[in-house]
């Protein structure tokens, strides 16, 4: 489909062949790298003939010295052995993530008694079948040296019992004298915590719960109360909708519970030879996000106009419905009349969401749904769900209490409002009043910093708690290590701070299922059989279907939402607006510290290690700003009286008139890898109708300041040379009409020597390149393993990239190494955006970055058949195996890296330094504090300076399967050998296995038709990145098809 | 050269023939002689083989045994029970010879599975039994009826067969000493061999030696020499001439230089490799006295070694199972201090921090379940006979080639195997020989490397 073909770009200096760009465009290394430059002068520091005459004489002694010396090393096992703990297997224990509202059911993998890696609990049905990068990069923040050791008062250290004996002596005297006592919190997951909680309320009356959320929703809860009288947010059952309209909604990235709207997201659009249908996704939206990324259908809007569309939207469907409409300024934007139309046709089957905190946008919403039917179906109050309880007007009244000295003490239960609030500064101010400032946390913080007393909290892999994230829904959390510092549990304190002598949480929790859990079930006879077995499973559902069948309909005042919409918003606004948003990675900001998430580049920017003002073209045509790779400029922020410095970056996609910036750093106190990374965002928020929204759209202003800076981006550099055939794609239509025809099929020219002897397999002087090849190729035996990825189901959410960073012991090079284009990723995740054609004038270019269309590809190592890396390795130190793999060896390889010129998806990663044990990257916490070590996988060697390393299709994991069935004597089974990036994938999109195997998941995806020894792929999607220099890669990616009209 | 051509002049004379012949004449005396002993000594081995057999055939169709169940009792027995009990004589435990007899098996499946129990119960027996045995409770096994029938079953069987002792005695009554001549055969004999064959050597010499200077010295007086035998006879030998010629010195430096070479490269290859490293260790452990003396199962105190890639380095508990009532070194009167060593690690509960002997690098993954539980290796193979060392030591070098040298050789353990039957069958499809680790790929980098 020659003429279909789109032209790919990874970032607007390929599109526009800016000459820096192509300057450096065949190098893997920019040839100017400053190798004296900042901390790694020491350690490239030029070296003599003098120095390697010296380092000749040291490595002779060394190598004497290591020949004489006795290897004295201790081996010290178990005083007594834990029963369950053998050395060298690993345990996994159910648990559950959570960060506030942020949840995952996890499982945690240990190797003698130490956590070192989340896997995801596939028995939960609350967060889909895999985890995310936040949860995935939790298991670091446990080994985090900046958490709190010890109990302190006003920075000094103390004993628990001094530090217990002063709190409770000040809340009593506050509570006696009829003071005002707040618990301040983000959403609390766990009814046993609120149950402590209650309990202190009962014991200090005055006591106050004030939950908040640092990303609220509270404006939907407020929108369904008025609209349904329940002050909840409902269950959205995506995988039931067949359109989907979003405003805002980063749903498949940050929105509420991104992980299982992502699974069952996808799950509609999940495409094989017998289902044919997926589900159309319209996005409107300020920045692009991934779910704008993802979107058939994308449409840039101001956050000006956001009311007037989603209400333009109601008028629409209402003409359709014969209702009434509602009295709106006009507005006209594209899709937005074919986004009604889908709607209506699949009435009951569709699903209108928003992300803005606005109650009235989503009341119109509420209508919305409510007319299509959706209300009862595909969105279910009568689950509500838990993810966000913050309610921003008691979070407000508290803060003007705290103000007006009205309250007396406050406890932060895991919370830090000072940074994460957008009154974080009123209440830094107002703290200073306060009589008892009691911080229950595990790092220091900025709130913390303003707490006399600080009382350290588990990290939640040391804790016991549970949590009901969903209506009928629980899950446990338990401790896979023991506490590693002199640290407390938050309820215990609470509990002992009540009077209680010596409180068991633990108990507690059990109490609280035996009372309210227990009785639900008739399973189990006996309560400590049902503890353990929900502890096992890590979950427990309560069967909701007996609940009475209530209808609920729609009964919100929509003319008074619809008026108070018309003054808040404008169809044409000109200045500058500002829509802000959560990232990936860093979320909050509540593990910034974690050095694998700041290194985790944004799937769509593909920065890392900062935050930034994402631009338009034609804002960068104005301000003057160009941009390639990193390179860029320094801009002024005005908001309000709010003066901000920060680089600009150039966003494909992002609306014309808005420019967008990333909350979550900023951070003063989070410890050194977070510290003093960009900018802090929340104060930048602006309210509207009394809560908290995340935009302003006015008094912003944008001025470039001439100042050049670096901004770290993981691509754009590593070209492919302007190769085709790396991302495949289709419309809907056509690969349902001929399947067979809609993906292009390279074809190279035979010679006449070849027209001879495969004479029937060549068109017009033209043959596949498969049917040829210089190789006698391999043949497997035993296994042959092999990936596929449906880039239909790929969101970018790049958890497999944090998963794989967790599992292979990969380092963290920092931001200076990132930009020297020295990243260690195994799997990266490659954005590509595509228009119709290259751009040369400023004007076709501000046309092609207007609103791309982007593909997402992970990419990491092919372990091709024919692999050219091979070939040209002068010690053999990568080479084939019998079962297809690639294999690196690492203490063969002596760093030539003609691999990795060699490798035509430039996978490879060579170690230009010493990554552990080395004080020039403190970043990499993972491998240079014994704290950090920790984490690393036992299974897998760290890397030293001077070899090459790349995917190795997770070999530890493959070999341990192979061992266990071994041991029970039988093949193995499809299933039990996943590498960690498909394991982690939320939406299944890689999918891993044998071919051998008939059976397997991956040979009935790929429809593998077996010929003896050959192994044939009859799937029509089925691809391989750069099929023409037929490489013959063991990884096959399955073409993306959008849900698109053919000339939309 | 000079000094080759004198010999070579001097043997040009008759006597030589001689002196070899008689030399060949002793040769295969010699050998005809070692010869027999080797005949005689293999042929006493036959016949107490073939004794041995006998005995053992006749002893199997007496009983009505089952095999079967006596092979994996003997399994349970060896992994679970010989670490406190034998059969033919008292250990830690009593022994169980004939112990199918004097009690029903119902007690002893109750007795084995919870002796408290049985005891606190007022059962007479048990009471006695417990008191006879200084009050040491026996560890609780939770056997199933089939495997507890496996373990008596096997009881029965040695029961039946006798002591051990007494079976060697009888076999080896008449004809001990001539077994023990006949095990040991191969090596002093051929290092008796050997010692003769170098003084026989050394004496030629000599008798060269004089036989040219007899014959140097009969040709000196013997005046009608011709100008060039008076050359060679005459000639002397200057050291300090031959020391400078070049040929010597081209040789010297050649021989040094080769030498000094291989010393480097021996040297380099020796890098990391600690064959024979032999550490002091925190407690004075045996392997000889549990392992050899005792035959505990490897297994019993290496727990991971049939699921763990570590074979695990026993923790305190573990010795305390014994050592809660062995407090003394076989014929000692006193408490050991070795032992007290545990009792120490126990009380101040601090763990024992063992020398590692064996150290692989980091580089390499080894895993014990592999080679022990799959492979079917046995310990030995590569730890050594660690049941006769008293201290550890580590016997192979544990290099690179080692580990390749054995997966080129070693037959893979594929009977029962389900995870192999499809790789047989296609190994045997194009090829005649077994199946070793290489055929699968055992010599890959990524098997060990990762």
């Amino acid at each position: 489909m020659k003429e279909n073909k789109k032209q790919y770009w990874k970032g607007v200096e390929q599109l526009t062949n800016h000459p820096e760009f192509v300057k450096y465009a065949s190098k893997e290394f920019p040839r100017d790298l400053p190798y004296k430059e900042g901390v790694l002068q020491e350690e490239e520091g030029g070296s003599s003939r003098r120095d390697f005459l010296k380092l000749m004489g040291f490595s002779l002694a060394a190598a004497s010295l290591a020949a004489c010396e006795a290897p004295v090393r201790k081996t010290i096992p178990y005083l007594n052995k834990p029963e369950e703990i053998n050395p060298g297997i690993p345990n996994y224990y159910a648990s559950t993530y959570t960060n506030g509202g942020n949840y995952c059911s996890i499982v945690v993998k240990t190797r003698e008694g130490r956590p070192i890696k989340i896997e995801p609990n596939k028995l939960s049905d609350v967060s889909g079948s895999g985890t995310s990068a936040q949860a995935e990069a939790s298991v670091l923040s446990l080994y985090d040296k900046a958490r709190l050791g010890a109990p302190s008062i006003n920075d000094s250290q103390v004993e628990w019992s001094e530090l217990d004996k002063q709190i409770k002596t000040k809340l009593e005297n506050i509570s006696s004298g009829g003071g005002q006592i707040r618990i301040v919190s983000k959403t609390i997951l766990s009814p046993s915590t609120k149950a402590v909680i209650q309990e202190f309320i009962n014991r200090y009356p005055g006591t106050e719960l004030v939950m908040y959320d640092p990303v609220s929703a509270y404006g939907i809860t407020k929108a369904n109360q008025e609209s349904f009288g329940k002050a909840v947010i409902p269950s959205y059952d995506f995988s039931k909708a067949k359109t989907v309209v979003s405003f805002n909604a980063d749903f498949l990235g940050t929105w509420i519970n991104p992980n299982k709207f992502s699974s069952d997201f996808i799950k509609n659009r999940k495409l094989d030879h017998g289902k044919k249908e997926m589900s159309r996704l319209y996005q409107f939206e300020s920045n692009l996000s991934l779910t704008g990324a993802n979107a058939d259908y994308r449409t840039p809007i101001k956050p000006s106009a956001e009311g007037l569309i989603v209400a333009s939207l109601y008028n629409l469907l209402a003409a359709k419905a014969g209702r009434e409409t509602v009295s709106t300024a006009k507005i006209e934007v594209d899709h937005l009349t074919t986004a009604a139309n889908d709607l209506w046709k699949h009435k009951g089957q569709s699903l209108v969401v928003a992300g803005s905190n606005d109650p009235n946008i989503q009341i119109i919403v509420n209508a919305i749904n409510d007319l299509l039917g959706n209300i009862n179906s595909v969105i279910d109050l009568k689950t509500p769900v838990y993810f966000r309880q913050g309610n921003d007007e008691q979070m407000k009244q508290f803060v003007s209490d705290l103000e007006s000295g009205k309250v007396q003490g406050v406890i932060f239960l895991d919370s830090n409002p000072v940074y994460d609030h957008y009154l974080g500064d009123k209440i830094k101010t107002a703290l200073a009043k306060i009589n008892l400032k009691v911080s229950i946390s595990e790092h220091g913080d900025e709130t913390a910093a303003e707490s006399d007393y600080l009382a350290p909290n588990h990290h939640y892999l040391e804790s016991w708690n549970d949590t009901n994230p969903v209506e009928g829904r629980y899950s446990l959390v338990q401790p896979v290590i023991s506490p590693l510092f002199n640290t407390r549990q938050g309820q215990e304190s609470l509990m002992v701070w009540m009077g209680q002598k010596e409180p068991d949480y633990l108990e507690f929790i059990k109490d609280y299922w035996k009372e309210n859990l227990f009785v639900t079930q008739t399973k189990q006879l006996d309560f400590q059989t049902f503890f353990d077995q929900c502890l096992y499973d890590g979950v427990y559902s309560i069967d909701l279907r007996a609940m009475t069948m209530e209808f609920i309909v729609f009964g919100g005042n929509l003319d008074a939402a619809a008026s108070k919409i018309s003054s808040t918003y404008k169809t044409n606004s000109t200045g500058v607006e500002l829509a802000l948003y959560e990232t990936i990675a860093i979320g909050d900001g509540s593990q910034a510290n974690n050095p694998w998430l700041q290194e985790t580049p944004d799937p769509i920017t593909k920065a890392c290690w900062d935050n930034y003002l994402t631009i338009s073209q034609t804002m960068a045509n104005e301000l003057a700003i160009e941009m390639y790779e990193g390179e860029t400029y320094q801009v002024q922020l005005k908001v309000g009286d709010q003066l901000l410095e920060l680089p600009a970056i150039i966003q494909p996609g992002q609306a014309r008139g808005t420019i967008g910036l990333a909350i979550g750093y900023g951070r003063t106190k989070a410890g050194r890898v977070a510290n003093s990374i960009g900018v802090n965002a929340y104060p930048l928020l602006s309210e509207v109708a009394g809560v908290p929204v995340y935009s302003r759209i006015e008094d912003v202003s944008v001025s470039s300041s001439n100042k050049s800076v670096k901004v770290a981006h993981t691509q754009t550099h590593q070209t492919y040379m302007n190769r085709d055939f790396v991302v495949q794609e289709t419309t809907l239509d056509t690969y349902k009409n001929h399947p067979e025809h809609a993906f292009h099929r390279p074809k190279i020219a035979a010679s006449n020597a070849l027209e001879k002897k495969l004479g029937d397999e060549i068109i017009d002087g033209k043959l596949e390149p498969r049917k040829i090849s210089l190789w006698s190729g391999h043949s497997y035996n035993n296994h042959h393993w092999t990936m596929a990825i449906d880039l239909n189901s790929c969101t970018g959410c790049s958890a497999c990239s944090v998963a794989c960073q967790a599992e292979n012991n990969v380092p963290v090079v920092g931001k200076e190494e990132v930009l020297n284009r020295r990243e260690m990723t195994w799997i990266r995740i490659d954005r590509y955006y595509s228009s119709e054609k290259t751009a040369t004038t400023n004007a076709e270019l501000e046309k092609a970055a207007e609103n791309p269309e982007v593909v997402f590809q992970p990419m990491m190592c092919q372990h091709c058949n024919n692999a050219p890396c091979e070939t040209v390795c002068p010690v053999a130190a990568t080479t084939h195996s019998t079962e297809g793999l690639n294999q690196m060896v690492y203490n063969r390889c002596i760093g030539t890296r003609y691999c990795a010129n060699n490798c035509p998806y430039k996978v490879r990663r060579f170690n230009w330094f010493k990554y552990h044990d080395n004080t020039s990257f403190p970043d990499n916490s993972s491998m240079n504090n014994d704290l950090g070590k920790m984490v690393l996988n036992p299974d897998v060697t760290v890397r030293s300076r001077g070899v090459m390393e790349k995917c190795s299709f997770c070999v530890q994991r493959i070999q341990y399967s192979k061992l266990e069935a071994k041991k029970k004597g039988r093949r193995v089974i499809d299933g039990e050998v996943t590498v960690a990036c498909a394991s982690a994938c939320p939406t299944d999109a890689i999918t891993f296995g044998d071919i051998r195997d008939p059976e397997s998941k991956v040979s009935k995806l790929l429809q593998v038709k077996d010929k003896g020894d050959k192994q044939e792929i009859h799937e029509h999607r089925a691809y391989n990145v750069l099929e023409d220099i037929n490489v013959r890669p063991n990884v096959w990616y399955l073409a993306k098809v959008r849900n698109k009209e053919e000339n939309a | 050269m000079k000094i080759f051509h004198i010999t070579f002049v001097a043997l040009r004379n008759e006597p030589k023939a001689k002196l070899l012949k008689k030399d060949i004449s002793m040769i295969t005396n010699l050998n005809l002689r070692s010869c027999i002993l080797a005949f005689t000594s293999i042929f006493f081995i036959l016949i107490n083989t073939y004794l041995y057999a006998q005995e053992a055939a006749s002893e199997s169709s007496e009983s009505e045994l089952n095999t079967e169940l006596v092979t994996a009792g003997e399994t349970l027995f060896k992994n679970n029970c010989q670490v406190c009990h034998e059969v033919h004589e008292q250990k830690i435990g009593p022994a169980l010879a004939d112990v199918h007899n004097r009690r029903p098996v119902e007690w002893i499946k109750s007795f084995v599975t919870n002796s408290q129990k049985v005891i606190q119960s007022g059962d007479e027996y048990a009471a006695n039994l417990y008191n006879e045995f200084n009050k040491t409770l026996m560890t609780p096994f939770d056997f199933s009826d089939e495997e507890l029938n496996a373990v008596i079953e096997y009881i029965k069987s040695e029961t039946i067969k006798g002591p051990p002792e007494k079976e060697v005695a009888i076999v080896t009554e008449g004809t001990g000493q001539e077994t023990a001549q006949g095990n040991a055969i191969s090596t002093t004999t051929v290092t008796v061999f050997l010692v003769i064959l170098l003084l026989v050597l050394v004496l030629i010499l000599v008798v060269l030696f004089i036989l040219v200077s007899v014959l140097t010295k009969y040709l000196k007086e013997k005046s009608q020499l011709s100008k060039e035998d008076q050359d060679i006879v005459f000639q002397t030998f200057d050291i300090g001439q031959f020391v400078r010629s070049p040929a010597f010195i081209w040789v010297m430096t050649f021989v040094f230089t080769a030498i000094v070479l291989k010393t480097v490269i021996d040297g380099l290859f020796n890098v990391g490799v600690h064959q024979g490293f032999a550490p002091t260790q925190p407690i004075a452990f045996s392997h000889k006295v549990h392992a050899g003396d005792f035959l505990i199962d490897c297994n019993y105190c290496h727990t991971g070694v049939r699921e763990s890639r570590n074979a695990n380095i026993p923790s305190v508990n573990i010795c305390m199972n014994c050592h809660s009532s062995i407090v003394k070194i076989t014929g000692a009167t006193e408490l050991s201090t070795e032992i007290q060593k545990i009792y120490d690690a126990k009380l101040n509960n601090t763990p024992i921090e063992w020398v590692r002997v064996h150290n692989l690098p980091d580089l390499a993954y080894f895993n014990h379940a592999q080679h022990f539980e799959v492979g079917g290796i046995q310990c030995q193979t590569c730890h050594g006979l660690i049941e006769e060392m008293e201290v550890v030591i580590q016997q192979e070098n544990l290099t690179m080639g080692w580990c390749i040298d054995c997966h080129k050789t070693t037959e893979i353990n594929t009977k029962g195997n389900g995870y192999y039957d499809k790789l047989v069958e296609l190994h045997l499809e194009t090829s005649k020989n077994p199946m070793v680790v290489e055929d699968i790929g055992g010599l890959e980098c990524s098997k060990c490397h990762y």
